[in-house]
């Protein structure tokens, strides 16, 4: 094998304790047995077995969750249909607009994004009733929409590089455009929409600050509720509860990258 | 494999009764009263203010292997999309086998095709692929099977038709293109550039397949290509297009040997080009006084001009013949420097500079093994030819 240089390894290597040494040692510190967070007592896993017991904390942990699944699957569906129209419908009038809108997410401020969400709900609940307070509701379409426009990104740049004349044949073939899209359009786009699936569970699962703006009482998330508890002082109860989450987390976005790595071998690459 | 239980054949009896395997393509253009199978008629696309096919109309016969050559850009492709039906003309009628297919979704039209990149779905089986035209007519299970083994053992793919696109090489993707293309027996084949992405071995082996196949299923195919070489092996006849318009149909032979412009007579093969001034004109040949070639230009042929017309005689390099003494002809007849020669194998190019400048190429075949060494760098050589190696052109 080729030797590489130090520079390369060492800065290699500096990349890699920047990032994970902070996890490592809250891993570490999850199995704490003594009480004081900074101080080592020994291992244990009496953390994990208090975190289970907390009412509060697994109501909040089953909040989140569901607020993940139903926040990922709508902007799946809503994504998708978005990456179509960018991709498909050529030049059209909006398009930019519709495209700056898509890409508006990924770069605004979680605070603008929160706060612009609460004033369209309060507005919206003074004209027409509708949505009657603040709560999963609120939440599931604060976080369908940030996470959509993930996932619009991800199918775009997917069906930009599908060819076209796999459509085209299939349509030869005598499929019409309903058997087409089912047949042929979604396995192939299938990859990009697990993937998506998968970062829009991870992104709701994390999101605090636009939660915290929408969410109404008794609706806490679970950042939320790590949040207010750290305040108070952290306990190693967190530390177990956040090394879950990495774990969860670290499931999720490893899947996704597995997904699109192995359909992106079955592509044909010219010339192989 | 069995021919006899080919629905698709039942309708073409008169086809089958001469045995289909021998007989050769009928030459129905020939025929002033034969009907068309695909009639283009006054077909023109424009993309916004690009005019991609510029009012083409055009014949193509049963069993014919037409081919449509033309260069990037030429409009072939937008041809052949507009007759599977991923494109509308902006104006004028497609007609094949007498039906009307404007308006028809490609999906009901009586055509399939082969794509220039394949286009097998990558994640289906080679079986599924072939199956995938099959079941959307929602054909019987075991009839799909039976159809998807027969058309694969065609090919010679049968025993890798558990394999994913991904996972065959080159070629064998191609033969699997083309049994897909061909399973649900259309009466018509579209081929976008079939034999562009093979190596040259491999390129010829599967033109005659393609013709073996074509004569075998006696389907209509019209093929699009930019190679020359594969239009000429393959075509029964050729279509030349050039920027939207079709500039030359005809047979292989007639497109080589008697093109009508100095556009097709560059275009196929190589070709060198004389300008010159009509000073006879007779009815059973032509003389031409071409300054460009040093000296007077007889053909066999007569052409109608006005007196002292330019025209251009063209030459190809292989009707041109070489001699180190003066050929006894005083027309036709040259006198110039070996610059270059280039070895082939089969034949050497020999690039000829005159007396005035001009350079003319000459092939010769290398009929003895040392050949090379009769004519050599530097060498003052004679080119001549017969009254009936060149032709005339007008335009």
């Amino acid at each position: 094998m080729q030797r590489r240089s130090y520079f390369l390894n060492t800065s290699a290597l500096l990349g890699f304790i920047f990032l994970y040494l902070p996890m490592i040692s809250l891993v570490i510190y999850s199995f704490n047995k003594s009480k004081l967070v900074t101080v080592w007592g020994g291992w244990s896993l009496q953390w994990y077995v208090e975190l289970f017991n907390n009412d509060e904390i697994m109501s909040a942990a089953m909040l989140s969750l569901k607020i993940a699944f139903v926040a990922a699957s709508l902007s799946v569906v809503l994504g998708v249909m978005a990456g179509f129209a960018l991709t498909r419908m050529g030049r059209f009038r909006g398009k930019m607009v519709l495209s700056g809108w898509i890409s508006a997410p990924l770069v605004m401020p979680d605070v603008i994004t929160g706060l612009s969400l609460l004033l369209l709900f309060v507005t919206l609940e003074n004209l027409f009733g509708w949505p009657s307070g603040r709560g999963a509701m609120t939440i599931i379409i604060a976080h369908t929409t940030f996470c959509m426009a993930y996932v619009a990104v991800i199918v775009q740049s997917r069906l930009t590089d599908m060819d076209e004349s796999l459509e085209e044949a299939a349509m030869d073939l005598g499929a019409k455009p309903f058997t087409l899209f089912f047949l042929v359009t979604l396995p192939l786009i299938a990859p990009a929409i697990i993937s998506g699936w998968l970062l829009a569970f991870t992104l709701s699962l994390d999101d605090l600050v636009i939660a915290s703006f929408v969410a109404g009482p008794g609706n806490s998330t679970l950042p939320m509720i790590i949040f207010s508890k750290v305040r108070l002082g952290v306990t190693p109860e967190i530390n177990a509860l956040a090394t879950l989450m990495i774990l969860i987390v670290a499931i999720g976005v490893v899947a996704a990258m597995y997904q699109m790595r192995r359909r992106e071998k079955q592509e044909i690459k010219p010339d192989a | 494999m069995t021919t006899a239980e080919h629905p698709a054949q039942t309708e073409s009896q008169t086809d089958t009764a001469v045995n289909p395997l021998t007989a050769p393509a009928p030459e129905l253009w020939r025929d002033p009263n034969a009907k068309p199978f695909v009639v283009f008629d006054g077909i023109t696309k424009e993309f916004g203010d690009f005019t991609a096919v510029d009012n083409i109309s055009l014949d193509i016969y049963k069993r014919e292997l037409f081919c449509l050559l033309g260069g990037s850009g030429s409009g072939k492709s937008t041809l052949l999309r507009m007759l599977a039906g991923f494109e509308q003309p902006t104006s004028g009628r497609i007609l094949i086998d007498g039906v009307d297919m404007s308006g028809i979704p490609p999906w009901n039209r009586p055509v399939n095709m082969m794509f220039q990149s394949y286009a097998l779905f990558p994640h289906l089986s080679v079986e599924k692929n072939v199956a995938f035209g099959l079941r959307r007519e929602g054909m019987a299970d075991g009839d799909v099977k039976r159809r998807v083994q027969e058309i694969l053992d065609m090919v010679q793919m049968g025993h890798l038709a558990k394999r994913k696109p991904h996972q065959l090489s080159g070629g064998q993707r191609q033969r699997v293109a083309l049994a897909r293309s061909l399973v649900k027996r259309p009466k018509l084949l579209l081929l976008d550039e079939p034999l562009g992405a093979l190596d040259k071995k491999l390129r010829e082996e599967t033109q005659f397949e393609l013709m073996n196949i074509q004569e075998e299923l006696g389907v209509t195919f019209i093929v699009v290509t930019h190679d020359q070489e594969e239009a000429m092996t393959l075509a029964t006849r050729i279509g030349v297009m050039n920027q939207g318009e079709i500039v030359q149909v005809g047979e292989p032979h007639d497109i080589y040997e008697y093109p009508n412009s100095r556009f097709v007579a560059s275009f196929i093969g190589s070709v060198n080009m004389f300008e010159g001034v009509v000073t006879v004109d007779e009815v059973d040949h032509v003389i031409i006084d071409s300054a460009e070639a040093g000296g007077l230009l007889r053909v066999d042929h007569g052409i109608s001009c006005a007196p002292n017309q330019k025209v251009h005689v063209a030459l190809r390099p292989e009707k041109i013949t070489l001699s180190h003494d003066k050929p006894d002809q005083d027309v036709n007849c040259m006198f110039g420097k070996v610059e270059d020669i280039a070895y082939m194998g089969n034949m050497s190019i020999f690039r000829i500079r005159l007396a005035n400048g001009k350079e003319v190429r000459v092939t010769q075949p290398n009929y003895a093994r040392d050949i090379k060494g009769k004519f050599t760098w530097g060498d003052m050589v004679y080119l001549h030819w017969e009254v009936d190696s060149s032709v005339v052109l007008t335009v």
